[in-house]
């Protein structure tokens, strides 16, 4: 294995797709500073005609947790359904810039889709889980696409993403009981033991709260740190408490009147962003004027 | 018309109950509906019980499998018309079933929605073209090509195999078949598109989101998803199959004896009736009644061994769909 910065997993990593072999290796990392393994180069989203997500260009950091903010409509949930190229799921849907991740630009020519969200998994708004799969079989369903047939090696990671997600205790006598027969924070926790099955690199999630009473959130909140020790993750959240909370770095994105679309505002550590930003427009959000 | 105080609101007089005439006339109504539809049911049943009691009687339980009709010697012999009935409607819930989810699929997961829209319009015309066209379209159009073109090719192809050893005539078990199965796919297929299609953004979104292709995400997620919807769609088709009549009556060739090849001529019991019943008199009407009679009891036990199927793929409780 030639990764250079995996999770310290105690299980057999899987065999490389092409994807994770030509983004791992190449970047020597330094332990003490984290490499960056997300750059977005003048990334724009488009729905059929519609500009969603304008030139936006930012570096995130591995094994950190990014947040994005900003009011309803600037463009956030579009930019982070960017990264693993699920934007184009939506009919008419197109990116123009580049993504880089270790390396690699992920929108290049000969990059299969499928491989790039097998590295970089998404946990969505609403808890997802497929009702016809028990919930272990929900954990699994990652794996298989990777050509993971043993039924051993399936239980034994299954059981870690499960407890990796703080999720095992509570399930592990109902595994055979179908996915959505569980509580809505059990579900969303459910959700990203599925998206950390498949070891990947990178873990977007899409408002993952927002369905959650404030228990179940800081559940989540609490996971979310935990795991940014071994993932990179980003997240959009509207809830700037929540930002705060878990976030090292912020960007606020703002929807521009002129042009209807969403515009990056300010990039930068979450603390320079609560306390000292820099645009007056972030000021105005994070301090409640108005979003 | 009258001024309203607004600055006194109107509120109940009363948390007493009232009469609910509105409450009161809706639950009779819809109550009175649903007597109605169960009474046609009952008398279905029982005036065909009735008049078909003479035959019933002359012929007992045996006419089920006594495969010989003859009314001038006054046998009354069923079997040929059930296994008839039986053989063109299951291969047409089958084909039908099948291309209409390929269709479906093509149409809710592949086809952009300029090709999409007017292919399912037209799909569903075809549900809007009578019978009697369908069973004229199927004697000179589709039955010459099975005759002298389809059913020649099967025979030296296939022709070791028995039932494909045959001599293909305009009419014929395969041209029932193939009629029945472009009868009922406009029905099934309307009803499997509409369930695919409801099948939430947000699990296919899931599934691709692990690294699916599209196949995969159709196998995983949209197929378990909308099967207890399309068997839905298949049994409505399989109700229109079993009952067709015209269509079928014109090309099936109707001739009383068990098709031992898949050209051989056969009969169902819907063209039975509608052959025979003009001249039928006395005994031999109502042996045609009890035939009617024997068609409803199958679409019954059909109906209901289709929804107990149902019950079990969906696990006792109703679909799943919850976005």
């Amino acid at each position: 294995m030639t990764e250079t910065q995996t999770t310290p997993s105690t299980m057999q990593v899987p065999p490389p797709p092409v994807v994770r072999a030509a983004l791992g290796a190449t970047v020597p990392v330094a332990k003490e500073a984290p490499p960056i393994t997300i750059e977005l180069r003048d990334v724009s989203a488009f729905y059929g005609k519609k500009l969603a997500v304008s030139g936006v260009s930012m570096s995130i950091r591995a094994h950190s947790v990014t947040a994005l903010i900003g009011p309803s409509g600037c463009g956030k949930s579009t930019l982070i359904r960017t990264i693993n190229r699920m934007h184009e799921f939506a009919p008419g849907a197109r990116v123009e810039g580049s993504i880089i991740v270790d390396g690699v630009n992920i929108y290049g020519p000969g990059i299969d889709p499928a491989r790039v969200r097998q590295r970089i998994g998404m946990v969505f708004q609403k808890p997802n889980p497929f009702p016809t799969m028990s919930i272990a079989d929900n954990v699994a369903a990652g794996l298989r696409f990777m050509g993971i047939r043993s039924k051993s090696e399936l239980r034994d990671r299954v059981e870690s993403a499960l407890k990796r997600a703080a999720l095992w205790d509570e399930v592990k006598n109902d595994l055979k009981k179908p996915g959505i027969a569980i509580s809505g924070g059990q579900q969303q926790r459910l959700c990203i033991a599925r998206a950390i099955a498949v070891e990947p690199d990178i873990v977007l999630m899409d408002e993952p709260c927002s369905a959650l009473d404030p228990i179940a959130t800081l559940k989540i909140e609490d996971l979310m740190r935990e795991l940014a020790r071994d993932y990179t993750i980003v997240t959009v959240t509207h809830n700037m408490q929540q930002a705060a909370r878990v976030s090292d770095q912020t960007a606020f994105m703002l929807m521009d009147p002129g042009d209807l679309a969403g515009h990056l505002v300010e990039y930068g550590p979450t603390s320079d962003i609560f306390t000292n930003p820099k645009d007056s427009r972030t000021e105005d959000y994070i301090s409640g004027r108005f979003g | 018309m009258t001024t309203r105080d607004l600055s006194r609101p109107r509120r109940p007089s009363s948390l007493q109950n009232r009469l609910q005439l509105g409450d009161w006339t809706f639950r009779t109504l819809t109550g009175l509906a649903g007597l109605v539809a169960m009474a046609v049911i009952v008398g279905a049943f029982y005036e065909l019980g009735s008049q078909a009691w003479p035959a019933i009687k002359h012929g007992g339980i045996s006419v089920l499998w006594d495969t010989s009709w003859n009314p001038g010697r006054q046998e009354f012999g069923v079997g040929v018309f059930v296994i008839g009935t039986l053989i063109t409607s299951m291969f047409a819930l089958v084909a039908a079933t099948i291309i209409a989810v390929l269709v479906s699929l093509f149409l809710v997961e592949v086809a952009p929605g300029y090709i999409s829209r007017p292919v399912s319009y037209l799909i569903e015309l075809l549900a809007a073209i009578p019978s009697v066209v369908y069973g004229l379209w199927g004697i000179f159009v589709m039955g010459v090509f099975v005759r002298d073109h389809f059913g020649p090719v099967v025979v030296s192809t296939f022709g070791w195999i028995p039932i494909f050893d045959g001599t293909p005539l305009i009419t014929g078990l395969f041209s029932a078949c193939v009629i029945l199965t472009v009868m009922i796919l406009p029905t099934v297929m309307a009803v499997s598109r509409d369930v695919i299609a409801a099948v939430p953004r947000s699990q296919r979104e899931g599934l691709m989101a692990l690294g699916a292709t599209r196949w995969e995400m159709i196998r995983l997620t949209v197929l378990p998803y909308a099967r207890s919807g399309v068997m839905g769609a298949a049994i409505l088709g399989l109700a229109r199959a079993v009952g067709e009549t015209l269509a079928v009556t014109l090309v099936i060739g109707n001739s009383v004896r068990i098709p031992d090849n898949i050209f051989s001529p056969a009969y169902t019991m819907a063209s039975v009736i509608a052959n025979q019943f003009p001249e039928a008199t006395g005994l031999h009407q109502s042996a045609l009644i009890e035939v009617a009679l024997i068609l409803l009891a199958i679409t019954f036990i059909i109906n209901i061994v289709a929804r107990l199927l149902v019950w079990k793929v969906t696990g006792g409780h109703r679909a799943v769909v919850q976005e």
